[in-house]
């Protein structure tokens, strides 16, 4: 039985869809139920996820839950991969951490809280990574933030910053 | 004593004597000890870019560690939602620049995946080569700044004389010695001339044996052994754990490599060995590394006899750039390429991730296309950020001097950390 | 001062003994440039390529790199200037000590390359006097000692007890 199959048996209510294309399968959660699969995913034995490759996020603005978290895991045992993703509102942008079941998600959620502003419920240490720590102007990877930002460029208040 | 603090027993009897209400005390000045916060700052004289970590010390031991990221953030994932993915192409050099073929490499395959496009078999041959005489250079890169951070320099002007011979062909290869960009999206920019074929082969006899000179001098050398041996020792579960990749999780003894177990490009078609580690020092991080090198001498020589006659690009027009030489001679070739540059290919919705094993670990770039001719969002995992991660874990309990070989052990890149 | 009141004949015509002074302490100022290891970017890579066995700068007197910005008084800016690393670029070169000198190597401290984004200042130049301008993309090792020498030759010109002409031959 593969993963998608394994993870809509136990968690039917937190299943939303699996897709598989160009040989990748990724399978969209619920968002309350995001910690139980990933759970699931790390502890099980035949999936046995170890390797959590990256945490990254992609927005739609056209959508009414805006937000995708995505999750990537691969087994080093027994080599499968799978993606993992869900979709939370711009509303109440917050998910839970994984940074209990994988240590090194900490700095990758990190990134995605600097980049796009979802926030991690029981992250050790939830602040920004990339961008000077209070950075004001918002967060950069949305597509509603300019690319050239917001008008610094032309002002000389940024050699004042010292964080 | 790696990773215990034995202040507690020291501090214990200096206060003994200290205090004046103690029966045995003489008078002592009372010793006052706080944890001191210093700041190695971004700007600092080890060689691996600009980092700035603030450590709390317990006298010269580190309690914690955190790293400051962040400045050398270019923005480069929003600049590729700007342009096409021919146009990204130049970026990814520039991410890890010490290795820049390999990010080219690592780029034009997920594109590929993306597009379904398969690569004709001497452009997998002539991209294998290329890429391990990257890997090569990397590696000599890697050994004489470490060498050079842990004071012993004569190995920095060895490695850097040899280093240069190669990107001297690169030069010849591509016009370019560090930041290359020769790979496209379909197979190659341009074939191996015979001159450039002839100096790999005379290069690769001279440099079996530098490897051996390299050693000589690290191998036995007791200062070496006294700063790498049981130095930044990290466990095998805790490295996966972290996502380590590369040699960084392979010194640990894990053994992970995508050129053998999601292989690509001409790998699976050679022999090659895949060195590993015992104990997860500094000490087999560097051995891990040195072996590689011998073993890309191996993957280089096998590849140049195997390697077929043929095309260096997939014939896909919608996709692929024409050759140079007809563009400016034949219309529809300069049409193509017009189009191709201005408005991109056109992609079809879908998402997917490619990781290759390049010389930190696994980098890997996740791109989500909503059709068109620009990625929607094109992520880049890269090595060097989530061993940045692991760097508090790793330096507990160390040295101050042991903070920059640590850096060193991880071979971090800030070009590909912050990107 | 007297070697001033010395120089100062007619018309701001330095004499012959502050003239040889003049080339003499420009003369060890361009030999003897203590560089700082201020690599940010790719261009650091080809910095540290110019110092080792092949290209040897120190054959220029540059070859010392100091870290400290106390005891050095070139700054070569090589890299991208992001926003984060600007103030600190800044600290560093109001700590160099008199007479300094600033080298911007490659297109991205020249003028930010082909990084027009969030997050990098358009050139160092924006905040820092920059006397050469090196381009590249990295720049080899014989376009930054061309860079050195043009800067050495900037160097002979100094005025140094008299006061610098409005206009310097370049």
């Amino acid at each position: 039985m593969n993963v998608a199959q394994r993870i809509q048996q136990r968690f039917p209510d937190g299943f939303v869809k699996a897709v598989e294309w160009r040989g990748d399968m990724a399978v969209t959660v619920t968002r309350d139920r995001l910690h139980d699969v990933a759970r699931l995913l790390h502890d099980d034995p035949d999936l046995d996820f170890d390797y959590i490759v990256h945490v990254s996020s992609v927005v739609w603005p056209d959508d009414e839950e805006r937000f995708e978290v995505v999750y990537e895991f691969y087994s080093i045992r027994k080599r499968h991969r799978i993606r993992l993703k869900t979709r939370v509102p711009e509303s109440d942008c917050e998910v839970d951490s994984l940074t209990d079941i994988w240590k090194g998600a900490e700095f990758m959620e990190r990134e995605v809280f600097d980049m796009m502003g979802i926030r991690f419920r029981r992250h050790q240490d939830l602040r920004r990574i990339l961008m000077p720590d209070d950075y004001t102007e918002g967060y950069p990877l949305r597509k509603d933030f300019p690319l050239r930002g917001k008008g610094w460029r032309d002002t000389f208040e940024f050699l004042n910053e010292t964080k | 004593m790696r990773g215990e603090v034995r202040l507690e027993d020291q501090r214990r009897t200096v206060y003994k004597e200290a205090d004046p209400l103690h029966p045995e005390s003489e008078t002592l000045p009372t010793l006052r000890t706080e944890e001191l916060l210093l700041n190695m700052g971004p700007q600092h004289p080890s060689t691996h870019g600009v980092l700035k970590v603030i450590l709390e010390l317990e006298g010269e031991r580190i309690v914690k560690a955190t790293p400051v990221l962040g400045f050398l953030h270019r923005g480069v994932e929003k600049l590729a939602e700007d342009g096409t993915y021919h146009q990204f192409i130049p970026h990814t050099d520039r991410l890890d620049y010490i290795c820049a073929m390999y990010n080219n490499f690592a780029y034009c395959r997920a594109v590929e995946k993306l597009m379904g496009i398969t690569v004709p078999e001497r452009a997998e041959y002539l991209r294998t080569i290329v890429a391990e005489v990257q890997r090569i250079i990397g590696h000599q890169f890697w050994l004489g700044t470490q060498a050079l951070d842990i004071g012993a320099m004569t190995v920095f002007f060895y490695t850097f004389r040899d280093r240069e011979i190669l990107l001297d062909w690169f030069d010849e290869l591509c016009g370019a010695r560090l930041t290359t960009s020769w790979y496209r999206i379909g197979g190659v920019e341009r074939d191996f001339t015979p001159s450039l074929l002839e100096k790999l082969r005379r290069f690769l006899e001279y440099f079996v044996p530098k490897i051996d000179e390299y050693v000589v001098f690290l191998e036995k050398n007791r200062i070496w052994l006294a700063r790498t041996k049981g130095v930044a020792v990290i466990s095998a579960e805790d490295a996966v754990n972290f996502g380590l990749s590369g040699p960084s999780l392979r010194g640990s003894g894990i053994d992970y490599d995508l050129r053998k177990y999601d292989s690509y490009g001409a790998y699976p078609r050679c022999e090659f060995s895949v060195p590993m580690g015992k104990n997860g020092d500094t000490y087999d991080r560097y051995w891990v590394r040195v072996e590689e090198m011998r073993e890309s001498v191996k993957i280089i020589r096998q590849c140049l006899e195997q390697m077929p006659e043929g095309p260096i690009m997939a014939e896909v027009p919608s996709v692929t750039l024409p050759p140079k030489d007809r563009v400016f001679t034949n219309l529809e070739s300069m049409i193509q390429q017009f189009k191709l540059f201005s408005q991109g290919f056109q992609a079809p919705p879908g998402e997917i991730y490619c990781g290759t094993e390049a010389h930190k670990g696994e980098l890997g770039f996740y791109i989500v296309s909503a059709g068109g001719g620009k990625p929607y969002r094109l992520k880049i995992r890269a090595p060097s950020f989530i061993h940045m991660g692991a760097f508090d874990y790793m330096s507990r309990g160390y040295m101050i001097a042991d903070a920059v070989t640590i850096f060193g052990t991880y071979d971090i890149v800030m070009g590909e950390c912050d990107r | 001062m007297g070697l001033i009141q010395i120089g100062h004949q007619k018309d701001g015509d330095s004499g012959v003994i502050t003239l040889s002074l003049e080339k003499a302490v420009n003369w060890a100022r361009k030999g003897s440039l203590w560089p700082m290891t201020f690599g940010l970017a790719c261009c650091a890579i080809e910095m540290m390529a110019a110092v080792s066995s092949r290209y040897d700068m120190d054959r220029y007197g540059a070859g010392v790199f100091r870290a400290s910005p106390r005891q050095s008084d070139l700054m070569i800016v090589a890299g991208t200037v992001c926003r984060r690393m600007a103030p600190v670029i800044r600290k560093i070169y109001d700590q160099m000590p008199e007479p300094k000198y600033v080298i911007a190597m490659g297109s991205c401290a020249t003028s930010g390359n082909i990084y027009d984004s969030y997050s990098v200042v358009q050139g160092v130049d924006r905040f820092v006097p920059v006397d050469i301008y090196v381009p590249g993309c990295p720049p080899t090792p014989e376009a930054l000692f061309d860079g050195i020498l043009k800067l050495q030759e900037r160097i002979m010109q100094k005025r140094v007890f008299t006061k610098q002409p409005e206009q310097v031959k370049a």
